[in-house]
């Protein structure tokens, strides 16, 4: 085994030259809940690890234009117990809160979960469907990209070398919006999607659905916005004949794998039944909210 | 290969070690600090054996490496029990019987101190979903989720 470096960069300037400096062969540590298993199963061998939990824009939670921008490497249950973000976007939370245990809660970060590129991560549905925007910072400079544009398969990203994902920004709600995620596991707890749904939605003053976005995870090779399936909510008051489009248009967009967890047929049955559910949430979450 | 000089805070004492990078902080409690009451289960993360507390927050220190802990206040079961008082959790677990074999027990005792520190007064749901993360193959869980119940009623009593 060859030696393994270890740096803990207090600025986003520092992480980057140190990634830069690494020839390919440095690992961003965040909270280490995939990277330090798969180095210790021996699939990812990193001459270097960049711990950038100490990097406090990369860890705090702030309110900007109306909005939130919290750090890549904050710990899921920081997020959690923050109350304002949370009853601003409780569909981001349904999907933060479903990832492992209370302990890997305590480290996991969202900005891991999204890199690490698994279609199945429970976070990236609700944050896409929020419209959330990720800042990026690398040897060129910063730049964001919309969460959807990250994850291209399962495992890869399209973050060119030596680029770090940094934060979240989540745009200002308007009045009576309201957001959902829901899964598909065979137990409720310390399981992985066989099929998740994250839904947000905006009505007008009279009720009628004006903005929507739905995301499917774990039905693809990565997490798919579904226009089609927001098509079938905007212009109406969310009742059962629209339900009934949303659940068509999401089956059709799905095109998942056979695995141990679920046949493709019952993928696609179900991400239409979870995407009800999960609109009906978000409906009834966006009429409490004024 | 040159080794990190760490320096924490284990159970109220400061305490400094070596580590190499790719040791864990659970390798590090076991092998470098002797403390072995922090068991190690499956190593991912998925079963809570090694659960410790660390800045006041509940992880699994296999997923931490030995070398992250620099600076930072840990607590493991060592530090649960007050010289030979037991704590209400460990009392009630005796009393309940809520372990056999005991490779679970420290890292179920941890968590569910840790529920405990943030609600006191917590259902019987809330206890299983905090314990959803530490795996028991013997008990069922009923006698543990009853003792961590019957802790916070004792620890509740004025």
């Amino acid at each position: 085994m060859s030696e393994m470096r270890y740096e803990a960069p207090t600025t986003l300037a520092a992480a980057v030259a140190l990634l830069a400096g690494a020839n390919g062969r440095a690992s961003v540590l965040a909270g280490g809940t995939d990277l330090l298993i798969r180095m210790r199963a021996g699939s990812v061998e990193p001459g270097l690890l960049i711990d950038i939990k100490g990097i406090p824009e990369m860890t705090s939670i702030v309110a900007e234009n109306g909005g939130y921008r919290f750090g890549a490497a904050v710990p899921c249950m920081e997020l959690l117990e923050h109350e304002a973000f949370a009853k601003a976007w409780p569909g981001v939370i349904d999907g933060v809160k479903l990832i492992g245990s209370i302990q890997v809660k305590g480290r996991a970060t969202v900005g891991g979960n999204l890199c690490n590129a698994s279609p199945a991560a429970d976070s990236v549905p609700p944050l896409i469907a929020a419209g959330a925007v990720a800042g990026i910072v690398g040897p060129d400079g910063r730049r964001e990209s919309p969460v959807e544009n990250i994850v291209t398969g399962p495992g890869k990203t399209a973050l060119a070398r030596g680029e770090i994902v940094t934060s979240f920004l989540l745009p200002r709600r308007p009045p009576h919006a309201g957001d959902a995620y829901l899964r598909f596991t065979p137990r409720t707890e310390m399981d992985i999607a066989v099929v998740g749904v994250g839904v947000n939605l905006t009505l007008d003053d009279s009720g009628v659905c004006r903005q929507a976005r739905v995301c499917l995870g774990a039905v693809a090779e990565r997490a798919l916005l579904v226009p089609e399936a927001a098509a079938a909510l905007i212009g109406t008051r969310v009742d059962a004949a629209a339900l009934k489009r949303l659940a068509a248009a999401a089956s059709a967009a799905c095109r998942p794998i056979d695995d141990k967890r679920g046949t493709k047929e019952f993928r696609i049955k179900v991400a239409g039944v979870m995407a009800r559910r999960a609109a009906e949430m978000a409906l009834a979450r966006a009429r409490r909210k004024n | 290969m040159a080794k990190h000089h760490v320096t924490a805070t284990v159970n109220g004492d400061v305490v400094e070690f070596l580590c190499e990078t790719r040791q864990s902080l659970l390798d590090v409690l076991r092998d470098e600090l002797n403390l072995t009451g922090t068991k190690e289960g499956c190593g991912t993360g998925d079963c809570g054996a090694c659960s410790v507390t660390i800045d006041g927050r509940l992880m699994c220190s296999c997923l931490v490496l030995g070398v992250e802990a620099e600076g930072k206040a840990i607590q493991t079961i060592e530090g649960m029990a007050a010289g030979k008082d037991l704590h209400p959790l460990q009392r009630q677990f005796l009393e309940h019987a809520a372990l056999q074999c005991g490779i679970c027990t420290p890292g179920i005792l941890i968590a569910a101190r840790s529920l405990l520190e943030r609600n006191p007064d917590p259902t019987e749901d809330e206890v299983r979903y905090w314990l959803a993360g530490n795996l028991c193959r013997c008990t069922g869980y009923h006698k543990i989720v009853d003792a961590v119940l019957d802790a916070a009623r004792e620890m509740r009593r004025p």
